[in-house]
């Protein structure tokens, strides 16, 4: 069986000058491979994150045209629940522990997902000598595994993130925030109140439009742009479930979260498994699809210091992760064609594409960007992806659109100009791990 | 606003800030080298992730009103019956990098003067415990 490591700080390109990166355009992108979405998960062992895995991993390796044994690499993010877990509260269903192997965390194929999962379950996986487990979500995974064919770990490489969404609401009065007393972190925030969806962007954004006299209401046409792309996205929720647009009134009427946070300003939690196949751009040559090639990955790794992110740790950590990813990739601003930042909340949106400088903005002009035409026909396309506003909590979109974009398979999406150079990752202002893609190795 | 606020319970390392607030002090942690001040405090400095030079410093408990959100629709069992609320951050006089929440009692949701000073009162929130909450000093 083999070793799963957790990667090494090593692996992350969390500093600045650290010139261009050394694998610059030799790691690629060949495959994609998604599970159908749902609201929620229903019960069913088909409809499990554990039937979905092994669905998504097999359309990533049918998409990039290889066969499960020339895998040599697995990258799985472990944490796959969207809200509670479903095991201890639950039993194992008996039919689930029919059907598949069980390990010993029982919330693997549940409520989580694992490579010990994935290889005890997919024996096909017969080659597997490198595998990791990204903490976070599938931008850590993403850069983890970019680095991993690069260093030559792993030559071909399956990239997975999986989430599971059981009823109730995410985080409502659950583990703490039910509790008439503030243990742990909680000590720091609960005696005050501070528990909502968006609580810290908002803050965020308040600060923003303070500093630079914006509103509110100047997000309508990100927002509404976000949906429109989604819906332009076969593999998401809204398209598959609820493909209804979203209007300027709707975003501007909606019901305050945490205001100025509103109900559309949150993406929808789904069920979801969405699966990558990297690999080297040698190698990626042979393979059934165009490479979607890697220029560069950075991360974040500010620490907030006090109760609150305040505005300057926000820009000073989106300013420098603009310049890592340009540094890296030896590229500027002004070779971006599209952006596909995270955007689960939108309200942060703007803090990473102002950290980018995209479209040659400066601090404090995104939302006047967003007045201009920002859809995929024009000449500045920001979130081609519709992000996770567009189709649900996955954190994936945005690597799935960026992929595409750069191989020319968008579909209705594709970007009208040439997409030459894209970025995407997440997810928060602080934190995050993001990646430059190509259509050419640069 | 009435309410019974979730207590906090002091750990190891928070102890001594919650017994300051029931003698009426504001403290927070000091890593005199660093000329470093932190809240919510830690085991370490967060500048130089040593313990060996930290200490408590009493603050002077004014602070300016930073902004704020107001919450509709808390994940927080005990707040969901006085949505909406203000949830108010406001930065420490000696160091603006240190913020505190606050809901500045008596203050109408929505209408937080931003850019008011404040000063620390400490409130009860159980028979034995009080944390610092905050109120406006001028317009
Ligand atoms: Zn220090």
């Amino acid at each position: 069986m083999v070793t799963v490591q957790t990667p090494p700080a090593s692996m992350y390109r969390s500093r600045e000058g650290l010139g261009v990166w050394e694998h610059k355009g030799k790691v690629a992108a060949v495959g994609i491979g998604h599970s159908p979405t749902a609201r929620r998960w229903d019960g069913l062992v088909e409809s499990s994150i554990g039937t979905w895995t092994v669905m998504a991993l097999r359309n990533a390796m049918e998409d990039a045209g290889i066969t499960p044994d020339q895998v040599d690499g697995m990258v799985v993010v472990p944490a796959a629940t969207t809200g509670d877990r479903w095991y201890p509260t639950h039993p194992v269903p008996e039919d689930f522990a029919n059907t598949f192997e069980l390990t010993d965390n029982l919330n693997d194929g549940l409520s989580s997902m694992s490579v010990d999962w994935i290889l005890k379950n997919m024996p096909e996986l017969t080659n597997v000598q490198f595998a990791m487990h990204a903490p976070t979500c599938m931008s850590d995974a993403v850069v983890v595994a970019a680095q991993a064919v690069g260093d030559g770990l792993t030559n071909t490489c399956l990239v997975l993130k999986a989430w599971n969404n059981l009823a109730g609401r995410y985080g409502h009065e659950a583990g703490n925030n039910a509790l008439d007393i503030a243990p742990g972190a909680s000590q720091w925030t609960n005696p005050w109140g501070f528990g909502a969806a968006a609580s810290t962007f908002a803050y965020l954004f308040d600060q923003y439009c303070r500093k630079y006299g914006k509103n509110h209401d100047m997000m309508a046409p990100f927002v509404v742009n976000e949906k429109r792309n989604g819906l332009l996205f076969p593999e998401g929720f809204w398209a598959q479930h609820r493909p209804e647009p979203l209007s300027i009134e709707d975003y501007l009427s909606a019901r305050w979260v945490a205001k100025p946070a509103n109900l559309f300003d949150c993406d929808l939690p789904i069920q979801v498994v969405c699966a990558y196949v990297f690999t080297t751009a040698e190698r990626a040559k042979d393979m059934k699809q165009k490479p979607a090639y890697i220029l560069n990955h950075a991360s974040d790794r500010t620490r907030v210091k006090s109760s609150i992110q305040t505005l300057d740790e926000c820009e000073a950590a989106t300013d420098s992760v603009g310049r890592k990813l340009y540094e890296g990739a030896g590229i500027s601003a002004s070779d971006l064609s599209f952006e596909n930042m995270y955007d689960g909340y939108t309200l942060f949106h703007q803090f990473h594409i102002e950290g980018l400088r995209f479209a040659g903005i400066q601090r404090g002009e995104a939302l006047d960007l967003y007045a201009t035409d920002i859809s995929i026909e024009g000449p500045n396309p920001v979130s081609p992806s519709g992000g996770n506003a567009g189709s649900g909590r996955t954190r994936t979109w945005m690597h799935t659109d960026s992929i595409q974009q750069v191989q020319g398979r968008a579909g209705a999406r594709q970007i009208r100009r040439p997409a030459e150079i894209g970025v995407s990752g997440g997810p928060t202002t602080t934190g995050g791990n993001f990646t430059v893609w190509s259509s050419t190795p640069g | 606003m009435d309410l019974e606020r979730p207590v906090p319970v002091p750990d190891e390392v928070s102890a001594p800030f919650w017994d300051a607030c029931n003698e009426g002090r504001l403290i927070v942690q000091s890593c005199d080298p660093c000329e470093w001040l932190q809240y919510p405090p830690a085991k370490t400095c967060t500048e130089c992730d040593s313990a060996d030079n930290l200490s408590w410093r009493e603050v002077s408990g004014r602070g300016t009103i930073n902004g704020y959100i107001v919450i509709h629709d808390s994940r927080l069992r005990v707040w969901v019956p006085v949505q909406p609320y203000n949830v108010a951050v406001v930065e420490l006089e000696e160091d603006p990098t240190i913020n505190f929440f606050s809901n500045l009692p008596g203050t109408a949701p929505d209408e937080v003067p931003v850019g008011s000073k404040v000063e620390v009162e400490f409130i009860s929130v159980s028979d034995t415990q009080k944390i610092p909450e905050w109120r406006v000093v001028e317009g």
